[in-house]
């Protein structure tokens, strides 16, 4: 058996409002996740899906239940070194998370702090733009880069301390489509090279990208499996008001007229794939 | 039904006359009919946000005019009090925005502002409250710091419609904003401009978003308007998206893919309906083309 990265066991979470009120966030997750996964995290405002993310090193320590990243319990503050090394976060807004007045020494930041000497730092830095494509930037001001390049830059500093999983918090909810896709192929071309990927995000169609897909609701997970078989469930998914991918509703539209066109498809290029499979390469021509 | 903005060779540069200058606005055309609903898309720097905050006056033209409903901002006298009940702008996050402890205080601010009478402020602020989609008696009293971030969006909404603008002016209205949300937020917006005959000027990223909302759509590349039109003109010109790398619907970059392989589509076609009836067409053999929803 396989040893999970991260373990969730029976985790809830409760915020204080006042010395009276609490909020349940969290109600008994579990779940488990593997060394080179890459997993979305889909749910509204408000569903939780941040307050489980948080939890994934130890920012927030359950309420009821347990979190173990590679077998240290988030709750023992001794490992807290040990847990925030593997498993790295990237936020929502990109110009909170910069620090520095020049690329690499934003890269540098986190570097610095764990005490990596100079020559093995010049390395990672290097590693770190490089995997997101940012190394002609590496002296500029990060204040001129674009949201996209902001958060790219984001990125290498995490990957930077060299963690075994990288967690985005709605990392591309304040991005245009351009920096949207940016990123989603950074993510990608990390995960080919063995990085373990939670994207958190409410837009379901980014959810395309990944191997599984948990949908949050309310505190649980109301919905689990590869995104294929979740975009299919179009009912729960209108009931959960959650966005189904273009080329999902698309597909479904032309199915009920041509019945031979699947109806499952969730990639753009899947719809043009279909139309070739059925009207043959005869346009071609016209 | 007049013109209410009129933009003639607006230019704008920031920090002039020092080392750091930086011209946001290179000669900016534009005009807006009353009751319209219009998009401004356009890359990050193209000077969207610098054109907007001209529209009520945050910015004066340092040189061209810009007309807001017959006023020239350029006026010494400009009535600039008036003009700002006039043109509400709301920014991208106004959420950050609250500063009143209550959520009727925030919204309440502006009318008191102008001098209103009490009764009238109230009567304004629970007309606002409930246009943004907030319930006047369940909220008016809640402290704004406890609000959730639609909910302190849709706060800072009202208190720009409690002016009562003409012209409602939105810089990014969605951004950050879940599905739900934001799909609420977009039936208002729609509401404002059909039902209350507000004229509503947005700028967007989400082209999803701008297809379905915008009667016209400006787009803006280094501080000029480069194109315009409706957005089946928009989106239907592949130069025009490809020159200024604006992303097209995701549904009219499908149709340009099948376009691309020979297949006679009209990419113009951005609606679902309209769309996947374009690619029943060249399924069916018989090649019967029908538009609109359910045929």
């Amino acid at each position: 058996m396989k040893e999970p990265l991260i373990r969730m066991e029976g985790v809830s979470f409760d915020y204080r409002l006042n010395s009276e009120e609490v909020v349940r966030v969290l109600r008994d997750v579990s779940l488990d996740i593997y060394l080179g996964e890459y997993v979305a995290i889909i749910g509204h405002n408000g569903s939780g899906k941040s307050t489980l993310a948080k939890h994934f090193n130890g920012i927030l320590k359950p309420t009821e239940g347990n979190v173990y990243v590679a077998g240290f319990n988030t709750k023992d503050d001794r490992y807290r070194r040990e847990i925030r090394r593997r498993v790295g976060m990237v936020f929502q807004h990109p110009d909170n998370q910069i620090v520095a007045t020049i690329v690499e020494d934003d890269v540098a930041f986190g570097l610095e702090n764990i005490g990596v000497p100079p020559r093995e730092m010049r390395k990672r830095i290097d590693a770190a733009l490089e995997a997101v494509g940012m190394s002609s930037y590496r002296n500029r001001p990060p204040h001129h880069l674009s949201g996209g390049q902001k958060q790219r830059v984001a990125i290498a500093g995490v990957l930077a301390m060299e963690p075994r999983c990288l967690v985005l918090d709605e990392a591309t909810s304040m991005l245009d489509a351009h920096g949207r896709r940016e990123i989603l192929q950074v993510l990608r071309r990390l995960h080919q090279r063995g990085m373990t990927i939670i994207a958190v995000s409410h837009h379901m169609s980014e959810a395309a990208e990944a191997d599984r897909v948990l949908v949050i609701e309310a505190g649980r997970i109301a919905m689990e499996g590869p995104p294929r078989e979740i975009f299919q469930r179009q009912e729960l998914l209108r009931r959960l008001q959650l966005d189904i991918p273009v080329a999902t509703r698309l597909a479904g539209r032309i199915h009920e007229r041509v019945p031979d066109f699947q109806p499952d498809l969730i990639h753009p290029r899947e719809i043009v794939d279909e139309v070739v499979r059925i009207a043959g390469k005869k346009g071609a021509a016209g | 039904m007049g013109t209410v903005i009129e933009v003639e060779d607006l230019r704008y540069t920031y920090m002039e006359n020092t080392p750091l200058a930086h011209q946001a606005l290179a000669g900016v055309q534009l005009s807006v009919e009353e009751g319209e609903c219009v998009a401004i898309i356009g890359h990050t720097g193209s000077g969207k946000s610098t054109l907007i905050q001209h529209f009520n006056g945050l910015l004066r033209p340092q040189q061209g005019r810009v007309r807001v409903d017959g006023q020239d901002l350029s006026d010494p006298g400009l009535d600039l009090k008036g003009l700002r009940r006039k043109v509400g702008l709301v920014f991208q996050n106004p959420e950050d925005q609250l500063f009143e402890k209550w959520v009727g205080d925030d919204v309440a601010f502006g009318p008191l502002k102008m001098g209103l009478p009490l009764k009238e402020v109230r009567d304004r602020v629970r007309w606002a409250m409930e246009m943004a989609g907030l319930s006047f008696e369940a909220m008016k009293d809640r402290p704004t710091y406890a609000l959730s971030g639609g909910q302190k969006r849709k706060v800072a909404l009202a208190g720009v419609l409690a002016l009562r603008p003409k012209v409602l002016v939105l810089d990014e209205p969605t951004a950050g904003l879940d599905p739900r949300s934001r799909k609420e937020l977009l039936g208002r917006i729609e509401g404002f401009n059909r039902r209350e005959k507000m004229t509503v000027i947005f700028v967007s990223h989400n082209m999803e978003e701008v297809a379905c909302l915008a009667d016209r759509i400006f787009v803006m590349a280094a501080g000029q308007i480069v194109a315009q039109g409706t957005p089946r003109e928009i989106f239907g010109s592949r130069e025009v998206l490809l020159q200024h790398r604006i992303g097209a619907p995701e549904t009219v970059e499908i149709l340009y893919r099948i376009q691309g392989l020979g297949y006679p589509v009209d990419v113009g076609a951005y609606e679902l309906d309209s769309a996947a009836a374009e690619i029943v067409s060249i399924l069916r053999p018989q090649g019967v083309k029908s538009h609109g929803p359910g045929i």
